[in-house]
């Protein structure tokens, strides 16, 4: 048997999640030519490297396919359902940082805070006749938080990329998305609105709970998490 | 887990006694078109009720309750006074609590009665107390009537009033309302810096989007009308709250509120009605003097409850749901029929939940 270590498959979060195992002895490659989804793992025996898509990572992890992974705490939150049941974050890694945030147009200087939003939306629903469009990926973590926060007469719009630019196409009013820097959000002439940080995120490695029976396995398991000085 | 058999064996005969108490039996459709739910409960209906899709009818959502559809169904072609009952299983989404279920069974009794809304309101809850009996379960009540005159009644502004008036059902924007209102909580920074400005567009980036600078200029002139009235009155706060923390049996509960009636006299109609109620209650049989009253229950319920509202509980099972609930719900009928209003009560049973107490026991 071997357990499964899920990584990012490409881009920034693939090398660095790299990086960060290579520097505590355990070396992570991609077998083979760039497009296959396989890989190899030098250091420590019965580990195998699985490559996923970072989105996919939480439910693999969730169903107890792979054993550890590397994705982001928004991702975990938003994907799965009481995630501190099926999944525990062993450790975080310090990159991918990002923030999950509302952002508005920067020329709407009467709107700064949630409160405002919510005034602002009443109105946008009396005058336009329908909500006021957040557009986000994250539907389930961005409800809750303006659910929590009282903020009413808004509706969630889809948008699985390019969510700063949907403002400007008016199919949305607001956007709530991740943000490293808010560079994006200047170049949009977005902004921040005060209380707006719904999760600070970053790429964590995370352990799926009770997901493995087997003794060799375990042992393998309290050996890789020794070597990475993570026990 | 009660078996499915047994869960609509036990609504059979719940509906059944509903029809022998004069209501005409209904069915509605499990896939309910989402846009009249949305607009109703607004984007928090997504995170309570399934959706789906296809391309001819657009978004349809599996039923996550009777009351929208009956309302409906009765504001198209219904004869008042009428009374409904209706059995089916309605559909919840559930993505923290895997113990409570997706898919349960409800039965349900409507009342569209104006001639005597203290009657149909005990009517109601005493139907659902007599198809409980045995199961000793603990009554809970409450009026959201209350706390909407009391706003009515705030001696503010009617921008103000009708900010509250739109969170009644979310208290803690609420709270924060009237926080802010009262002068409570000072106002944020970035506010009292907009308000300073002369012209606050003026170094504002180019603006994008749908909302217009005309729309900008309009809440800035609001703000500015805001801050130059007087706050809300330390009194007229504490008078809120004292209505809000009025919880005990309902004759103390009733002599409380007439006390506040005296300060806030916006509440007196209110009050005259939960009079009326707990003699149409007592006229039925139930023991009001030991009845629970709760001002503040059923505010964070989704259910656009406004007035009287109940739910009755299993003691000693704090996790489960209320196995029936219900209220008065006029307002909905305004909304849904656009601006005709039809009085309203009703409530629903859980069969299922009645099979596990019995059960239990």
């Amino acid at each position: 048997m071997t357990i499964k270590l899920g990584v990012p498959s490409k881009g920034r979060l693939m090398e660095k999640t790299f990086q960060w195992f290579g520097a505590r002895g355990v070396s992570l490659s991609r077998a083979g030519s760039d497009r296959e989804y396989a890989g190899a793992v030098d250091g420590i025996d019965g580990v195998e490297l699985v490559l996923l898509s970072a989105g996919e990572i939480p439910r693999e992890l969730e169903a107890g396919r792979i054993h550890l992974g590397v994705t982001g705490t928004d991702l975990v939150r938003e994907k799965l359902g009481r995630w501190e049941q099926s999944v525990s974050p062993v450790a975080e890694m310090g990159f991918g940082q990002a923030d999950l945030i509302i952002a508005v147009p920067a020329a709407w200087v009467d709107v700064n805070t949630l409160d405002d939003l919510d005034a602002a939306a009443a109105a946008f629903r009396a005058r336009h006749g329908f909500r006021l469009r957040v557009a986000t990926k994250y539907h389930r973590l961005v409800r809750d938080f303006l659910r929590s926060h009282g903020v009413a007469d808004y509706q969630l719009v889809d948008s699985q990329g390019a969510t700063e630019g949907t403002i400007r196409n008016e199919t949305a009013e607001a956007v709530a998305d991740i943000t490293s820097t808010g560079e994006t959000l200047r170049a949009n002439h977005l902004k921040l609105l005060d209380d707006g940080l719904i999760l600070r995120s970053q790429a964590t490695l995370f352990r799926a709970r009770g997901a493995l029976t087997d003794d060799t396995d375990r042992a393998t398991l309290a050996a890789l998490l020794a070597k990475l000085g993570v026990d | 887990m009660p078996t499915i058999a047994a869960t609509r064996a036990k609504a059979a005969q719940l509906r059944a006694q509903f029809e022998d108490a004069g209501a005409v039996p209904v069915e509605t459709p499990v896939l309910q078109p989402a846009a009249a739910l949305l607009d109703l409960y607004g984007e928090d209906i997504r995170g309570r009720a399934y959706v789906t899709s296809d391309a001819l009818r657009g978004e349809q959502m599996l039923r996550p309750d009777f009351t929208v559809p009956v309302v409906q169904m009765h504001m198209e072609h219904g004869a008042t006074p009428a009374r409904y009952t209706y059995a089916g299983a309605v559909f919840r989404r559930q993505e923290d609590d895997p113990d409570r279920p997706n898919e349960y069974w409800q039965v349900g009794y409507e009342v569209f009665d104006g001639q005597d809304p203290a009657a149909a309101d005990a009517e109601v809850f005493c139907l659902m107390r007599d198809a409980l009996a045995g199961l000793n379960l603990r009554a809970a009540t409450g009026d959201i009537g209350l706390l909407m005159a009391a706003v009515a009644g705030l001696r503010t502004t009617e921008p103000r009033k009708a900010a509250l008036a739109r969170h009644i059902w979310r208290p803690r924007r609420f709270r924060t309302l009237l926080d802010r209102f009262s002068g409570r909580t000072p106002m944020p920074a970035s506010r009292r810096a907009l308000l300073r400005a002369d012209d606050p567009m003026r170094d504002a980036p180019p603006l994008l989007g749908l909302r217009s600078r005309a729309e900008i200029e309009a809440r800035i002139a609001a703000l500015r009308d805001d801050a130059a009235t007087a706050p809300i009155s330390s009194e007229e706060v504490a008078l809120i709250d004292a209505i809000l923390e009025v919880r005990e049996t309902a004759p103390n509960a009733l002599e409380h509120l007439r006390d506040i009636a005296v300060d806030l006299p916006a509440i007196e109609q209110a009050v005259e009605r939960l009079r009326m109620r707990m003699g149409a209650l007592a006229k039925r049989g139930v023991d009001v003097d030991t009845l629970d009253f709760e001002a503040s229950y059923g505010r964070a319920s989704m259910e656009y409850y406004d007035g009287f509202v109940f739910g009755f509980y299993a003691e000693g099972r704090p996790e489960l749901p209320p196995v029936a609930s219900g209220g008065r719900y006029d307002a909905l009928t305004r909304v849904l029929g656009q601006g005709a209003e039809i009085p309203a009560v009703g409530g629903v049973i859980r069969p299922g939940l009645m099979l596990e107490l019995e059960g239990a026991r």
